[in-house]
């Protein structure tokens, strides 16, 4: 199998100017990542999962270290990437998968879902039946499909998130505890979803609250050294 | 210690827009200090910071209506060359007419308020040159339309529209000629809560459909959130930060930037 990631000696942490300080969050992360491999990041509240998955993204600004990301157009360091080589690599081979759904005023939930495909250059139409099967497959009822997420309930909302992120197979995505808040119809057509891409090479790395759900697709665990101040990291996050 | 970020690898297609050490000052003030920025096509950069920081001061030398006191600025397009603040004014004006459009926060500054909607925006096609009435009643009504502006309001001078209308107007004869650059200067500043959200929708979906290139400048953070792909902070004339909009809003790495995020609402 291919490696997709190379991560090496990974530093992060927080300055707060105002309170004059900074907090560490991981020191020191290495790890490989192989094409079609699931990784679970494990530890406490606190020690630094999502801020991980934040930083391999580049949402979150690297203190020290490289993460080589082997990209159809070559191998390039993500953390020394220029804005742009991310954003196309967002769009193209880097999936990021939330809690929550970034709703915008006015779009639809089969719009909004249907989006990354556009994106890549699919048509209209193509994109839009692809998009309603999604929806469909993640139990959004029909009659919500054309309606706006802005005021869904934060489960269905969660739906159209995972339908909008799922879309398109990328070579690595990223996910943040995706199950929360999910109902068992929707849990299931995750991680049938999940089970899918994996086997057709997606390399994943993921925080579950409760990786009972994913149990079966997990390859590898990394421990992310336990031993900070969750909520006053949480604070500087939100 | 800090990472450097490196020059673009992947994206092949050179910026659109270089602007290098630009400078301007006002009497004492320093309004904009060595300004340097590259927007590629395709591109959505925002540019945040309070009053007097001097960002509307730098989009009003993008579009090329106030001349610095030092510093370059391209567009890599086939009918200009070198320094655009080295054009004389007739060149500016006809590059301006055809290439670049502009959004005001006062539509007063963009529009003849007592002409009508579609004669304003098919002025825009006249100074480019056209001249044959159909073409510019048609391309103006085309332009008035993609922006959602109602058909039946054509006539109507802008004096009498709603502010968000007067917005579409200004930016269907932005659009008007298929600009390479979009330059937006609050365009939702002043406008109810609803209006806003059609505006900026209505320029999401221009960008989406017609992958124009913008740069806008906003002290809404909302606003700048849900169009830029990177942002700009701007601090009494200088940039203090800059980088992908969701690490400007997630991870603010300067005193300033962090400080200003935190007191979102």
């Amino acid at each position: 199998m291919t490696t997709v990631l190379e991560v090496q000696s990974l530093t992060k942490g927080f300055t707060m100017h105002h309170l004059g300080n900074h907090l560490a969050a991981f020191d020191q992360v290495s790890f490989n990542l192989k094409a079609g491999e699931f990784l679970l990041l494990k530890g406490q509240n606190g020690a630094g999962k999502s801020t991980l998955l934040r930083t391999l993204y580049r949402s979150y600004v690297a203190q020290s270290g490289k993460v080589i990301f082997h990209s159809q157009h070559g191998a390039i360091d993500l953390l020394s990437a220029a804005d742009v080589d991310i954003t196309m690599l967002r769009r193209e081979e880097i999936g990021f998968v939330t809690q929550f759904l970034v709703a915008r005023p006015r779009v639809s939930a089969e719009a909004l879902v249907a989006e990354p495909l556009r994106m890549a250059g699919e048509t209209a139409e193509a994109a839009m039946d692809e998009a309603r099967k999604w929806l469909s497959a993640f139990g959004v009822k029909e009659d919500l499909w054309r309606a706006y997420p802005t005021t869904f309930s934060g489960g269905e909302q969660q739906k159209v998130n995972l339908a909008r992120a799922l879309i398109l197979p990328q070579k690595l995505l990223l996910l943040d505890e995706p199950t929360a808040s999910l109902d068992v119809k929707a849990r299931a057509a995750l991680v049938a979803r999940l089970a899918q891409l994996k086997a057709d090479g997606t390399a994943m790395i993921g925080v579950f609250h409760h990786p009972d759900d994913v149990a079966h697709l997990i390859d590898r665990v990394i421990d992310l050294t336990p031993g900070l101040e969750n909520e006053e990291r949480e604070d500087v996050v939100v | 210690m800090a990472i450097t970020i490196e020059a673009p690898r992947l994206v092949k297609a050179a910026p659109l827009l270089k602007a290098q050490n630009v400078s301007k000052t006002y009497g004492h003030v320093q309004a904009v200090k060595n300004v340097s920025s590259e927007v590629f096509p395709g591109e959505v950069l925002g540019i945040v910071g309070e009053s007097g920081s001097g960002k509307s001061t730098f989009l009003r030398m993008l579009n090329l209506e106030e001349t610095p006191d030092s510093g370059s600025y391209t567009l890599d397009l086939p009918e200009v060359d070198g320094n655009l603040f080295d054009l004389d004014r007739f060149a500016r004006r006809m590059l301006c007419a055809k290439r670049i459009g502009i959004v005001y926060q006062n539509p007063h500054l963009g529009l003849l308020m007592k002409h009508s909607s579609s004669g304003n925006v098919a002025e825009r096609l006249l100074v480019a040159g056209e001249r044959r009435f159909s073409v510019l009643r048609e391309k103006a009504q085309e332009a008035l339309e993609a922006s959602e502006f109602p058909v039946d309001r054509l006539d109507a001078p802008p004096i009498e529209l709603s502010g968000g209308m007067q917005q579409r107007v200004q930016l269907a004869k932005a659009i008007a000629l298929e600009p390479a650059l979009l330059l937006l200067d609050e365009p939702t500043t002043g406008l109810d809560v609803s209006v806003q959200a059609l505006v900026l929708d209505t320029l999401k979906r221009l960008q989406q459909e017609r992958k124009i290139t913008m740069v806008i400048v906003s002290h809404d953070l909302g606003v700048i959130r849900t169009l830029a792909d990177r942002v700009m902070v701007m601090r009494r004339g200088e940039v203090v930060e800059a980088g992908l909009a969701d690490q400007i809003f997630q991870d603010p790495q300067h005193a300033y930037t962090q400080q200003l995020v935190h007191a979102k609402l």
